[in-house]
């Protein structure tokens, strides 16, 4: 072993038997070193854990925070505004003074839960081919963005069309500028963050073009990133061909009907030579399904119950990998809950009380946990359908409000966290639903 | 728009009901302010007219290091309208591994009372 890596404790180290076998035996591996990974190590070293790791496939710990140079991160957690570089940071720091080790450069690929001894096999640069034996693992692999085989855009299949997350990394990171004349498709907020930054790095940014009637992003980027420049905003517009032989040459606009279909005698199209994708992110399940973890059809993310532990005793997720959050101190949040949560069930601690299911109501989305204790409290994060303005969310266990409180306007793109002081004991059912009444 | 007084929509971006602002203005003072439903709106009208401030974040060319690029911010704020000229000044920038998050890469950029600050650590490379 050559190259070793500060991050790596040294004196910590997973050491190679006498066959070249590396051996180690781990209370709990944590997938993933973004913003998720790191707070969940360090909450379970913070519990008492001795012995936790967390695997990380990139270069170096912070996940896709690294890339994210903007500002606006960690006003709940720190009570300043960090850019996503300064953010990670700061958990890398907690993580490592915590005492967890980080192996970099390491990709997991398989996870297998056997009782209560449970394997990850990762493949290391360092270390090759090695096998974890650990009682307890943390997802924490985020999301990825859906790219052009997702949504479907009709058109020749040139170069020069790319997730909003690449063009970030190539700008940010690898300091290349993917094209000249960039055209942005969806207003969620890496695609308006990509189009200041492809403007202050001295590309033309034709326009955003947005399906649904409202802008994914929030204001505050509509404001800073888009007006600031004068770079148009074309809601309920999608793309709806695309033109180019080895590149891509120029883009059709429609303008979308009621059912969502683009009416195309009235499209318009603009030439340029990049299509950048902000459409929205999935939760990173392929090694949770290898487990046997069960997903939920709508976050696509592990199915947990009140500890945030999947259907896989002794497997627990936390961050995007669970559900698409939109503010990283939520992450940070949520992953530390469930760092604690898995050291309890490390030591056998964890208590299984009676639990009650929880139900979407109306414009509600998904809630989450999928399971709350009775007789406990608990904390759900849920998200609404469609926008709406003032509108009351109601709590209701077996048709009794136990939770009412007034937004004055809600948006899909804005997750929404309800603390609830007590499930009552003899709860049978919990429902999150928004009601135009406070009844 | 006559020199004595202006109009302009703006968003307002203090909270999520992102309020559509329809403001009269003259050369030192607001006039008139529409749609807002709180007073933090009249606020934001104020400062977004007469000295808008933008944290502009950038990279910066770094040698010595496993990557190319250093991310960096203004620290605090500039006025907005020279967002273009700071990520034109951190791009003839380059500098040297190890940097220090929270370094000070260039003092006083362009006279405006902010520095060019690091916002990640970059060790050096080891050869």
């Amino acid at each position: 072993m050559k190259k070793t890596y500060d991050v790596v404790d040294r004196t910590n180290r997973i050491t190679k038997n006498a066959c070249g076998q590396p051996k180690k035996t781990y209370d709990a591996v944590v997938i993933g070193s973004g913003p998720a990974g790191l707070a969940a190590a360090r909450s379970l070293k913070d519990s008492g854990i001795k012995r936790v790791i967390v695997v990380e496939r990139e270069d170096n710990p912070g996940g896709i925070l690294l890339q994210c140079i903007h500002n606006g991160f960690g006003l709940h957690r720190f009570r300043e505004e960090l850019t996503g570089p300064e953010y990670a940071e700061r958990y890398f720091e907690l993580a490592r003074r915590s005492g967890a080790e980080i192996l970099l450069k390491a990709c997991v690929l398989d996870i297998r839960p056997e009782d209560d001894e449970k394997s990850v096999t990762i493949l290391s640069e360092d270390l090759g081919l090695v096998t974890l034996k650990c009682k307890a693992i943390i997802l924490a692999m985020g999301c990825r963005e859906r790219n052009r085989g997702n949504i479907n855009i009709p058109g020749s299949r040139p170069a020069g069309i790319m997730t909003a997350g690449l063009a970030q990394k190539l700008v940010n990171i690898l300091g290349v500028l993917p094209g000249k004349e960039v055209l942005i498709l969806g207003s969620g907020d890496i695609g308006l963050i990509m189009a200041r930054r492809l403007t202050w790095e001295g590309a033309h940014v034709l326009g955003v073009v947005e399906v649904q009637p409202y802008p994914g992003g929030l204001a505050r980027n509509i404001v800073q990133c888009l007006n600031d420049f004068n770079i148009p905003l074309y809601l309920s517009h999608t793309v709806s061909n695309i033109y180019g032989n080895r590149r891509i040459e120029a883009a059709e606009i429609s303008p979308i009907g009621r059912h969502l279909e683009p009416k195309q005698e009235d499209s318009f199209t603009l030439s340029c030579d990049t299509l950048l994708l902000s459409v929205g992110l999935i939760p990173e399940n392929e090694l949770s399904l290898k487990a046997g973890v069960a997903l939920d059809p709508v976050t696509r993310g592990p199915v947990v119950d009140s500890d945030l532990m999947t259907s896989v005793p002794g497997i627990f997720a936390c961050g995007n990998v669970l559900h698409v959050h939109d503010l990283v101190d939520y992450v940070s949040e949520e992953s530390e809950n469930t760092g604690a949560r898995a050291a309890l069930y490390i030591r056998g601690e964890l208590k299984k009380v009676r639990e009650v299911a929880v139900k979407s109501g109306n414009l509600v989305r998904y809630v989450l946990p999928a399971r709350v204790k009775a007789g406990a409290r608990a904390l759900l994060s849920l998200r609404p359908i469609a926008p709406a303005e003032g509108v009351y969310l109601l709590a209701k266990t077996d048709g009794e409000i136990i939770y009412k409180r007034k937004y004055r306007r809600i948006l899909p793109s804005e997750m929404l966290r309800i603390p609830l002081k007590e499930v009552p004991a003899a709860a049978g059912n919990l429902e999150i639903s928004f009601s135009p009444e406070a009844v | 728009m006559s020199e004595e007084t202006g109009k302009e929509s703006l968003l307002c971006t203090n909270c999520p009901l992102g309020c559509r602002l329809e403001v009269e203005y003259g050369k030192k003072e607001l006039i008139a302010v529409e749609g807002n439903k709180c007073k933090k709106g009249l606020e934001y009208a104020e400062k977004e007219i007469f000295h808008p401030v933008r944290i502009i974040t950038t990279t910066v060319s770094i040698a010595g290091a496993s990557i190319p690029l250093i991310p960096v911010k203004t620290d605090p704020g500039v006025p907005k309208e020279l967002s273009f000229r700071v990520v034109a000044c951190a791009s003839k920038l380059r500098v040297k591994a190890p940097v220090k998050a929270g370094a000070v890469l260039i003092e006083d950029v362009l006279d405006t009372g902010s520095n060019l600050v690091a916002t990640r650590t970059v060790e050096a490379e080891n050869s």
